[in-house]
């Protein structure tokens, strides 16, 4: 019988505070196998480290039981003990007495200490079941694909490509860019956003590392961390790029007139169109959903007039498939819809926009070139009332979080346009006004100092229309008064939600999301930056609500941790993948098609000149999901120890006082 | 005076979701009944229909598969394997005499530690009230 070495850790408090930890040691040292038992204040510490390697010399364990924490926290350091005492790492397992034992049960003292040793008992049988296992270790295709052609993309991909690897850069839109070249000036700094931001993308387009692959999507995902097939959809353009010089006489011809996405629909743009003048890569794009046909009986006035022979309508879709070893999500976010605002005017008025569209008003390349006007009527807003959390922070009707950058782009609205239109008058709605960033709290200060900016404390309680103003009923709590502001122009701060099409591409790559639709982290302080799923890294509002540099921080933390995982060729596996049993296989297949990576198959061989069935596992496909082990009726096939009579074992211990 | 019935629970949870939602649920010290045991698996398809029966055969008052939301699987669609086969075990329940509402296949993801919370406070109350299973042993 295996010698076992059981360590209970008391955590400080935190564990026994409410376990009795003499008790559970007690328990335990008279349990089958165990030879050892022992409480230590922090076993996590070196010397409590020190005294497993030591006591597994000692006592010469063949395994042990280290009772803490959670197995995510802490089993890397207790396997590495093991394996620094000349135990075979898998020999380590840990029984969690604190996040679901102390910390769950802190008023059932008793109670939750009989719990505890049930729980160590279990793991104590488990232990006993395991077998030594060695890692497996496979290849590493050294090349990132970044999904998302925005500011967190673009800094993952180039901070990728100057650790020296290959990038793939997808962005499902004709340019890279983003919503950050939409943007006017950004805030504390007031810096120019497409200023900023074209340098970027033209080093991301020069790098030659890293290919851009605009007007691509993402369809299907297989393989795992280090081993990825990334099936590509290639849109077509109809225009051929490097051939297209950008004269523009498509644009004089082309009949066709739809809202422009670049300038939030403020502006027209044609069928064929250059999403915007920096756009990269410079090329034209015939949009297929409005053009009048591709067939050049109907239409074909662009092709008509392009004199380098750019256009062509017979292009299709492609689909095509690359490897990757890391897949960095950079999907970036939408306004919630203005549609859902109705309390607000939302979609109702034309002079209700939201802060993108003021964006755009304000940007120096946008629809009036900067100069604030209203949609409606193009005439100079004299009064402009800001509507902060417009469905943020609204738990009953539309989305609880907080979008963290409304308050500072609202300041930064209200205080450009005080710049632009001396004799206005900028109104603020707010519950709070967060500004916990550097230099914010004094940008905000700036506004309702210097610009006078009004900045009114409560909720909106009505938006109307009255002739050619918009009225906005409000309560001032601080003064407890009642305010109407006749508004030329209202603009609403909506929540930030995940991009479209996320939802529907997170499930395709298998991505776990919390209830809004943000990407999940592995751990939500201390791994920000990878998903629970390996090989997959978060950059950006994919990830939840940030601004450009905590995106730009988050990119390059991402791109830091593809670039140590490419720098090996080689990737330690997890062992603990399927294995058959074979004097239990039998060959009848049942667990060959539920696998999901197709890691299984029927083999057929003479054993004793008689023909012997059995299957065979990938070991570099086989994720050890165990779907197999719960298909087979026979215990034919088990995932190294997470096996079924493994799991009984532990069912046992727990239902015995 | 009679002693109150305890139902022993086990709950097979899911490494990449429901584990992580039970230890969430200990960071955030939400508290719930003591009777619910946790066993982590990698995947809520990797329980074999056997191990919930025999589970039950071996004293269990309620058993659970707690896994990721349909398409959220880690592994693809190992829940779906499970969501499945729980259709299969509860049929299996019926041959064994046991309740269909001892066994409950639920999706709670890692981000979800009041979810589990809730759950193990709603299960172990529903349990409760059926009584001890015909199985258990003390």
């Amino acid at each position: 019988m295996k010698r076992i070495g059981v360590f209970v850790c008391h955590c400080g408090i935190n564990i026994a505070g409410t376990v009795d930890v003499q008790r559970v040691v007690d328990a335990l040292s008279s349990y089958p196998g165990v030879v050892h038992a022992q409480d230590y204040i922090f076993v996590c510490s070196e010397p409590g480290q020190a005294l497993i390697r030591e006591t597994i010399k000692s006592k010469q364990l063949d395994s042990v039981v280290v009772a803490a924490c959670s197995a995510s926290l802490h089993e890397g350091t207790f396997r590495g003990v093991a394996k620094d005492a000349g135990l075979n790492p898998y020999q380590c397992e840990m029984a969690n007495i604190r996040e679901q034992c102390s910390w769950v049960h802190q008023e059932e003292k008793g109670l939750a200490t009989q719990k505890a040793v049930r729980i160590v008992r279990s793991i104590v049988e488990a232990v006993r079941l395991n077998k030594d296992l060695q890692p497996i270790r496979v290849p590493v295709t050294r090349r990132a694909v970044v999904i998302g052609g925005g500011i967190a993309g673009i800094q993952a991909a180039l901070d990728i490509a100057d650790a020296g690897h290959e990038v793939l850069l997808v962005e499902k839109n004709p340019s890279i860019g983003g919503r950050m070249i939409q943007l006017s000036e950004t805030f504390p700094t007031l810096d120019c956003s497409q200023c900023i931001l074209t340098p970027k993308m033209v080093a991301v387009s020069r790098h030659p590392k890293i290919k851009v692959l605009t007007y691509h999507e993402v369809v299907d995902m297989s393989g795992y961390v280090g081993n990825f097939k990334v099936k590509l959809l290639k849109k077509p353009r109809y225009v051929k790029e490097g051939t297209c010089n950008l004269c523009n006489k498509c644009l004089d011809v082309c009949p066709v007139v739809v809202p422009s996405e670049f300038d939030a629909g403020l502006a027209w743009r044609k069928a064929i169109y250059l999403p915007f003048p920096q756009a990269v890569p410079s090329v034209y794009t015939l949009d297929e959903r409005v053009c009048l046909g591709l067939d050049p009986l109907r239409c074909g006035k662009c092709s008509e007039v392009c004199a380098p022979k750019a256009i062509d309508y017979n292009m299709r879709e492609e689909v095509f498939e690359v490897e990757a070893g890391a897949v960095v999500v950079a999907t970036g976010f939408d306004l919630y819809p203005m549609s859902k605002l109705g309390e607000y005017g939302g979609e109702k008025y034309e002079d209700v926009i939201s802060g993108l569209e003021f964006e755009r008003i304000l940007s120096a390349s946008g629809p009036t070139k900067g100069q604030v006007r209203r949609p409606s009527d193009g005439k100079e807003p004299k009064e402009v009332v800001f509507i902060q959390c417009a469905g943020s922070r609204d738990p009953e009707n539309h989305k609880p979080y907080c979008s963290k950058i409304c308050c500072m782009y609202t300041a930064k609205h209200a205080m450009l346009y005080k710049h632009r239109v001396h004799d206005g008058n900028a109104h603020v709605f707010y519950i709070d006004v967060r500004t916990p960033g550097k230099d914010f709290e004094e940008f905000y200060q700036r506004a309702v100092e210097e610009d006078r900016v009004n900045y009114v404390r409560g909720k909106v309680s009505k938006v109307f229309k009255q002739g050619d103003k918009i009225v906005v009923w409000g309560a001032d709590t601080l003064s407890g008064k009642k305010v109407e502001v006749k508004a030329d122009l209202v603009v609403l701060a909506l929540p930030l939600v995940p991009a479209a099409g996320a939802e529907e591409l997170f499930k395709k790559l298998r991505l776990s999301t919390n209830k809004h639709g943000f990407l999940q982290e592995a751990h939500p302080k201390l791994r920000p930056v990878e998903h629970p799923n390996s090989g997959f890294y978060l950059a950006g509002v994919a990830q939840g609500p940030k601004d450009i540099p905590e995106a730009v921080a988050q990119a390059s933390g991402a791109a830091s941790k593809v670039a140590a995982l490419f720098s090996g060729v080689e990737l330690l596996r997890e062992p603990t993948i399927a294995e058959v049993v074979d004097e239990l296989c039998d060959g009848c297949a049942f667990c060959v098609d539920p696998c999901p990576v197709q890691a299984i198959t029927l083999v057929e061989y003479i054993r004793d000149g008689e023909l012997k069935k059995t299957v065979k596992v990938n070991e570099a496909l086989c994720m050890g999901c165990g779907v197999c082990m719960a298909t087979c009726p026979k215990k034919g096939i088990a995932v190294r120890n997470f096996t079924t009579d493994r799991f009984l074992s532990m069912v046992d211990a727990m239902l015995t006082d | 005076m009679e002693e109150e019935f305890i139902p022993r629970i086990i709950s097979f949870c899911c490494n990449w979701c429901t584990s992580a939602a039970a230890d969430g649920a200990g960071t955030a010290r939400m508290q719930y009944p003591t009777n619910v045991h946790i066993i982590r698996t990698m995947c809520s398809g990797m329980v074999h229909p056997s191990l919930v029966t025999e589970a039950f055969m071996r004293g269990a008052d309620g058993v659970l598969v707690c896994g990721c939301h349909i398409g959220e699987c880690h592994y693809r669609d190992g829940n779906v394997r499970a969501e499945a086969r729980a259709e299969a075990i509860t049929l299996m329940l019926d041959d064994l005499g046991i309740e269909r509402d001892r066994f409950r296949l639920e999706w709670i993801s890692a981000a979800e530690s009041a979810k589990f919370e809730k759950f193990a406070e709603e299960m172990t109350e529903k349990i409760k009230a059926l009584g001890p299973s015909p199985h258990r042993k003390s």
